[in-house]
This record gives structure tokens, C-alpha cells and sequence, in this order.
């Protein structure tokens, strides 16, 4: 779920099912390497589907980089929760988290193939972006 | 990141070209496409890529631009290099496409 702490942007990914998070944390390892703090989170407190607050802070906390956080998210409630959880975090804190306006499997490899290059985060929401542009 | 240094070296090099035939078997796919763009940004230069000779051109350092070109197995990918590492980069992306992106 972590990996060993590096400089580069950190990616979170929030679905409203842990399979469908735990996956696209998958892809992005096989794919892009272990470059990159990546965690993920999905299910609501019960293990339903659905998305939790503290899931998604906790997600933060363990992905975090100095560089910041990008966080993927799939349906309504990911969003709204993760920006939730983005107000949440220490003020030093939250202006270095951004929720991607993305597909969450697309952006979060896109996200983490940026970032393992060393780019800003402004230029990781960029890129992951750039699959709606 | 390193962009000032990279437009200098654009505007007083000639640029580097070269081409190789995608042999791996999905392509220029997700994958591979992650792969080429990885080590694309690991120089300083300017690297494109184009199926064709004269172009269009894509930025081999952005993963969505790179998968939309969408290059079949069989495709010759040609590469177009400017910048001071600019000879390293294109031998890099050359052993890329030629080892078949380690999948072939």
C-alpha cells in the first residue's frame, strides 16, 4: 500500500470500492515502478461500497511527499469526501493536495508516470488531466 | 525543471533525428508508453516522436500524448532530439523501441 519515501509527488487514489482502489494501486506499481508514495482507499466504515473521510486522510498521511499529494477520485461522494478530507488536513498542509478532475485507473497511472519524473504537482494534475482535455 | 536550459540548447542546436520499428507485440501501449516517457524525462532535451518522417510531432515526456499516438506493432517510430544531452536521449530511446520495451 506505501512505498519508501521519495521526493516525488505522492498519489492517492479514492474509489467507492476498495477492489476497484486496490486495482488501479496495482496497475500503477506494476506500471510505473515504486517511484512514487501511492496509497489507496475505497469502501465506506462498514466495508460497504462508498468512500470514508478518515479512509481518504489516512490515505494522505501515508502517501505523503514534501511535493504534495494528488488524489484520484471515481464517483460524486469520492470527490466530495477527498475535498473533505483536503479541508481537514493541517492548513501547512492542505494547500499541497489536489483532487485531479480525472479517470481515476487512467489518472492515477498517468498521475504516478509524471510524477516519478520528478514533475511539480501543478504538473501531475496536469497530465492527468489532459485524458478529459 | 530544467526548461530554460532546454530552450537554450533548442535554439542553437540542430536537431537529432533517428527511427526504429516497434517489435513488442501490444505496441506503443499503456505500458511501453509509460515506459518511453519515463526515461524520456530523465534529459534535459527535447524529445518528440512521430510515426511518420515530417511528423505530426508528440512530446515523448507526456504519457497521454505518447498512448494517444497509438502505434502498432510494426509502426516505424521516428524520433526527432534537441538539447545538450540530446545524443544520450535519442540512444535511449532507440534501445527502448529495439529491446521491444523489455516485453518483446
Amino acid at each position: 500500500m506505501s512505498s519508501p519515501n521519495s521526493g516525488n509527488v505522492g498519489i492517492v487514489i479514492v474509489s467507492h470500492s476498495s477492489k476497484i482502489a486496490e486495482g488501479a494501486a496495482d496497475m500503477v506499481r506494476q506500471m510505473v515502478g515504486h517511484a512514487v508514495p501511492l496509497a489507496w482507499t475505497g469502501g465506506d466504515v462498514d466495508g460497504g461500497l462508498g468512500t470514508n473521510v478518515a479512509g481518504i486522510l489516512e490515505a494522505i498521511e501515508t502517501a505523503w511527499s514534501p511535493a504534495g499529494v494528488a488524489i484520484l477520485v471515481d464517483l460524486g461522494g469520492a470527490e466530495t469526501n477527498s475535498e473533505m478530507a483536503v479541508e481537514m488536513l493541517p492548513e501547512d498542509r492542505r494547500a499541497r493536495v489536489v483532487v485531479c478532475n480525472a479517470p481515476v485507473v487512467e489518472g492515477a497511472v498517468i498521475a504516478a508516470t509524471e510524477a516519478s519524473g520528478g514533475s511539480s504537482l501543478a504538473a501531475v494534475k496536469r497530465s492527468a488531466e489532459e485524458f478529459y482535455a | 525543471m530544467h526548461d530554460a536550459n532546454a530552450s537554450r540548447a533548442t535554439e542553437t542546436m540542430a536537431p537529432l533525428t533517428a527511427s526504429a520499428i516497434l517489435v513488442n507485440e501490444v505496441g506503443l501501449h499503456a505500458r511501453p508508453s509509460v515506459k518511453l516517457t519515463q526515461s524520456a524525462k530523465r534529459f534535459a532535451a527535447a524529445i518528440e516522436l512521430a510515426l511518420a518522417p515530417d511528423g505530426p510531432w508528440t512530446d515523448a515526456k507526456s504519457p497521454v500524448k505518447v498512448m494517444r499516438v497509438k502505434a502498432p506493432k510494426g509502426a516505424t517510430l521516428h524520433f526527432r532530439v534537441t538539447g545538450a544531452d540530446g545524443e544520450a536521449a535519442l540512444a535511449a530511446m532507440l534501445a527502448l523501441v529495439n529491446d521491444g520495451f523489455g516485453e518483446a
